[in-house]
């Protein structure tokens, strides 16, 4: 393999594990601080239970979700240092910005709320998790800002001399459809990755007969968690694919196996294409949904494959401009089919458990307990898609993927760290998991009476 | 001052709050097996870091965006030139930032001293390589000006372990160790306290001696000298002010001090280098500067404004967090020292 290739691999590798982490974080960030406003609202000790049991199942997801972002920041410059040369003057000022203003207030008020419970006041502790909370969304919108122009590149111009894009508008970049587009996508995925992971120990918990005070809430609070957000996902995702029509045509043709322009275009259910991928050999539709979700309308005109290979390469010269057409289609239907099953489950579960009844059953409980692992998938399955389906660009009509590469790293030396951040990633993920789960089956824990006077801190190391 | 010139003052900037504030979480990580002798000591060393050492690293977040942002030739040959020591550190900073949060998880021996030994070496690699890394940069590296009109690292691995880099990452190994040394001595009581003392005036000595050596040789390898020189003098000075403030057990002078001298040791640096940002090795050869690697004025300009309005607000919070734990940990305070939070089922 090329260094190309491997250096692909490596961000494919570590963006996904990274963003298994991300949603988590954001998403119970707030279910956690929601729990502790309900606690310093009624002062009823249940909440402060859980409060501090689903603080412990974020912070543990959080430490992994921090270390492995540092890798994110880094690797630009390390694998692919002539994509930094082409979009730094753009592409840096969001990242930096993300430090200065998401970061900083993250970490800050991360910290203040794991170990100031006996030294914050309660209303400044408080205030703490929600400042925190804050950080992780502001740091989704910098860099889904900086990807945004990967997709649709707005307010730049090239500059031919440099080789570069440059910035003429940040307002144009911060303020870009996709990435707006983008935000209201990916963070109500957030909270239903959290949600379900709510629902999913709660359920565990009532069948095991613990802390059902703490339990009960956490699966009802999870299960409506996942439909609402389940509904903003699904507006945002329709907005997001009328934009990438337009701004990103092939994209759209990609994830439909649409090969030749046509109207009245059905959503493909089952699309079985010819080796090649060059064409459509049997396909199952639902009629002119397609045309609907791209356009708004169902007359629509849905542009082929074919049609715009042709008409890139007359615009930007000899080339292969087509994704891979089978890669894209399915993991655009394992992102919209994950997501719709866990919705799916959620609303039959808050049917099951109406009026406080809990149905004790294996199958109920396993089922709360796979629901977790479905928006993790679409959530992969999404970047995937969205990632792999603009190939062969890197910045969409500017720049491609090839170009990008370091040219002084040797394929060798990507492959080598490659491998040993596979390794570790491996690693860390098996400890990781195995935490999540002991920390589940401890449960919250008794709160105990706090002595004004005493010395005991309440949270070390 | 051009934008150009500001920019290359704020990279400073950035790289002086990361080695005061990571710096010392480096020396009181190396320094654990050393200082803390039974598990309620390693609790309270520890958790002198807890709540601080994440917003330390974001330091160094903000300064390789700001890189980026900036300079970004500099970002691209920098990162992709410096391949193998970055990706040790950033295996370190992973390891270590989960050693941190797991390593009280279980009490067993087995589980604590792996996560410990892994911070001691994830906290020693960080604090030798940057110290090599920016020994390098000063001194000049194989740059090519390559075909495509951008210039590029072309010196290998190897090149990186030269003797003056080396001299250089030995500096900040000691000043980070002896630095987190005088952290410690403020911020516990005991036994600790005595024992990081004590440490602090050895390692002190060490990173005197290490200094000196260094400085004079980045002195010998300029032409224009003068503002190193007068950055070395404030290094020494504050530093033997920060031996002589430790040897009386002024704590907290002592750390002032050596947070000056680490600051005086990034100018002296960034001033001998001024106006390059990665020279060439070979004297004449193609290089980067404020200007050939440099955003444009409109970037800059608005990062001017980022950086400006963000950098005070961020210091005044981050400064009130190291106020809000700024009393003394005893190991006495904490309590079962022996038991891991998901020992036992409620």
């Amino acid at each position: 393999m090329s260094a190309l290739d491997l250096a692909r691999w490596q961000f494919g590798i570590t963006t996904v594990y990274h963003f298994i982490f991300v949603p988590i974080t954001i998403g119970s960030g707030f279910l956690v601080a929601g729990l502790q406003t309900a606690w310093y609202r009624t002062n009823k000790d249940k909440y402060l239970r859980a409060t501090k049991f689903f603080g412990k199942l974020f912070l543990i997801n959080f430490a992994i979700g921090v270390v492995t972002g540092i890798v994110q920041e880094f690797q630009f410059g390390m694998n692919w240092s002539s994509y930094s040369r082409f979009v730094g003057d753009i592409f840096g000022a969001p990242l930096a910005m993300e430090g200065l203003l998401a970061f900083f207030l993250e970490s800050t008020f991360l910290g203040m709320w794991i170990f100031g419970w006996d030294r914050l006041p309660k209303k400044f502790h408080l205030a703490s998790i929600w400042l925190a909370a804050t950080g992780t969304l502001l740091s989704a919108y910098f860099i889904l800002a900086a990807n945004a122009f990967m997709q649709h590149p707005v307010g730049y111009v090239l500059n031919g001399t440099r080789g570069r894009a440059e910035l003429t508008s940040i307002f144009k970049v911060l303020g870009n459809s996709t990435a707006v587009a983008a935000f209201f996508h990916t963070i109500p995925s957030a909270f239903l990755t959290a949600g379900a992971l709510f629902a999913a120990v709660g359920a565990w918990m009532l069948f095991h007969n613990k802390d059902a005070e703490v339990a009960k809430p956490a699966l009802k609070i999870g299960l409506i968690t996942v439909l609402i957000s389940f509904v903003l996902v699904a507006v945002s995702g329709d907005t997001t694919a009328r934009l990438m029509t337009t701004q990103q045509p092939m994209k759209m043709a990609a994830a439909e196996a649409v090969y030749n322009t046509k109207t009245n275009v059905p959503f493909s259910l089952l699309t079985i294409g010819t080796l090649n991928g060059s064409k459509s050999v049997f396909q199952i539709g639902l009629p002119s949904v397609l045309s609907f979700m791209a356009t708004g309308n169902v007359n629509g005109t849905v542009e082929g494959v074919n049609n715009l290979e042709k008409s890139y390469e007359q615009k930007y010269g000899p080339g292969n401009y087509t994704p891979n057409i089978p890669f894209a289609y399915w993991s655009f239907r394992l992102m919209i089919g994950f997501g719709a099953l866990a919705a799916l489950i959620s609303f039959l579960a808050l049917l099951f458990i109406r009026q406080g009844r809990f149905p004790r059953k294996r199958w109920f409980v396993r089922s709360m307990i796979v629901l977790p692992f479905l928006p993790i998938l679409a959530n992969s399955f999404g970047w995937i898609f969205t990632e792999s389906a603009r190939q062969p660009w890197v910045v969409f009509g500017l720049f491609k993927t090839s170009a990008g590469v370091s040219p002084g790293v040797s394929a060798a030396s990507v492959l080598f760290t490659m491998v040993v951040f596979t390794l570790l990633y491996g690693v860390l993920a098996v400890i990781e998991f195995g935490l999540i789960l002991r920390t589940i089956k401890v449960g919250p824990e008794k709160t105990k009476e706090v002595d004004a006077n005493s010395q005991t801190l309440t949270m070390a190391y | 001052m051009s934008l150009n010139s500001f920019w290359f003052v704020i990279i400073a900037v950035l790289w002086i709050g990361y080695f005061i504030l990571e710096g010392f979480d480096f020396g009181v990580g190396i320094l654990l097996p050393v200082v803390a002798k039974n598990q309620a000591e390693r609790r309270a060393v520890l958790t002198t870091l807890g709540p601080l050492w994440d917003g330390n690293e974001v330091w160094l977040l903000v300064a390789g965006g700001a890189t980026f942002a900036a300079f970004p030739e500099w970002y691209a040959t920098l990162f992709s030139g410096f391949y193998l020591p970055l990706f040790l550190i950033l295996l370190s900073l992973i390891v270590r930032g989960v050693a941190f949060e797991y390593r009280s998880k279980y009490g067993s021996d087995k589980w604590r001293s792996r996560w410990d030994l892994a911070i001691t070496i994830a906290s020693f690699l960080p604090a030798l390589l940057w110290g090599v890394a920016f020994a390098n940069i000063v001194r000049g590296v194989p740059l090519t000006k390559e075909p495509a009109g951008y210039i590029q690292y072309s010196g290998g691995f190897w090149n990186l372990l030269n003797p003056y880099a080396l001299l250089g990452g030995l500096t900040t190994l000691a000043l980070f160790v002896s630095h987190g040394a005088f952290f410690l001595a403020l911020k516990t009581d005991g036994e600790i306290r005595i024992r990081a003392n004590k440490l602090g005036q050895r390692v002190g000595l060490v990173t005197a001696l290490l200094a000196v050596l260094f400085l004079g040789w980045t002195l010998l390898g300029l032409t224009s000298k003068g503002g190193v020189i007068a950055g070395s003098v404030v290094v020494v000075v504050a530093w033997l002010t920060a031996l002589a403030a430790n040897a009386k057990g002024r704590e907290g002078y002592a750390f002032l001090f050596s947070a000056i001298a680490t600051a005086a040791v990034v100018i002296t640096l960034f001033t001998g280098l001024y106006p390059n940002v990665m020279p060439n090795l070979t004297a004449g050869g193609p290089g980067l500067n404020i200007f050939n690697a440099s955003s444009t004025h409109y970037t800059l300009g608005v990062m001017t404004w980022v950086a400006v309005v963000m950098t005070p607000i961020v210091l005044l919070y981050q400064g009130w967090s190291y106020w809000v734990f700024r009393k003394r940990i005893n190991p006495n305070q904490i309590s079962t020292p022996e038991v891991g939070v998901l020992d036992t089922v409620h």
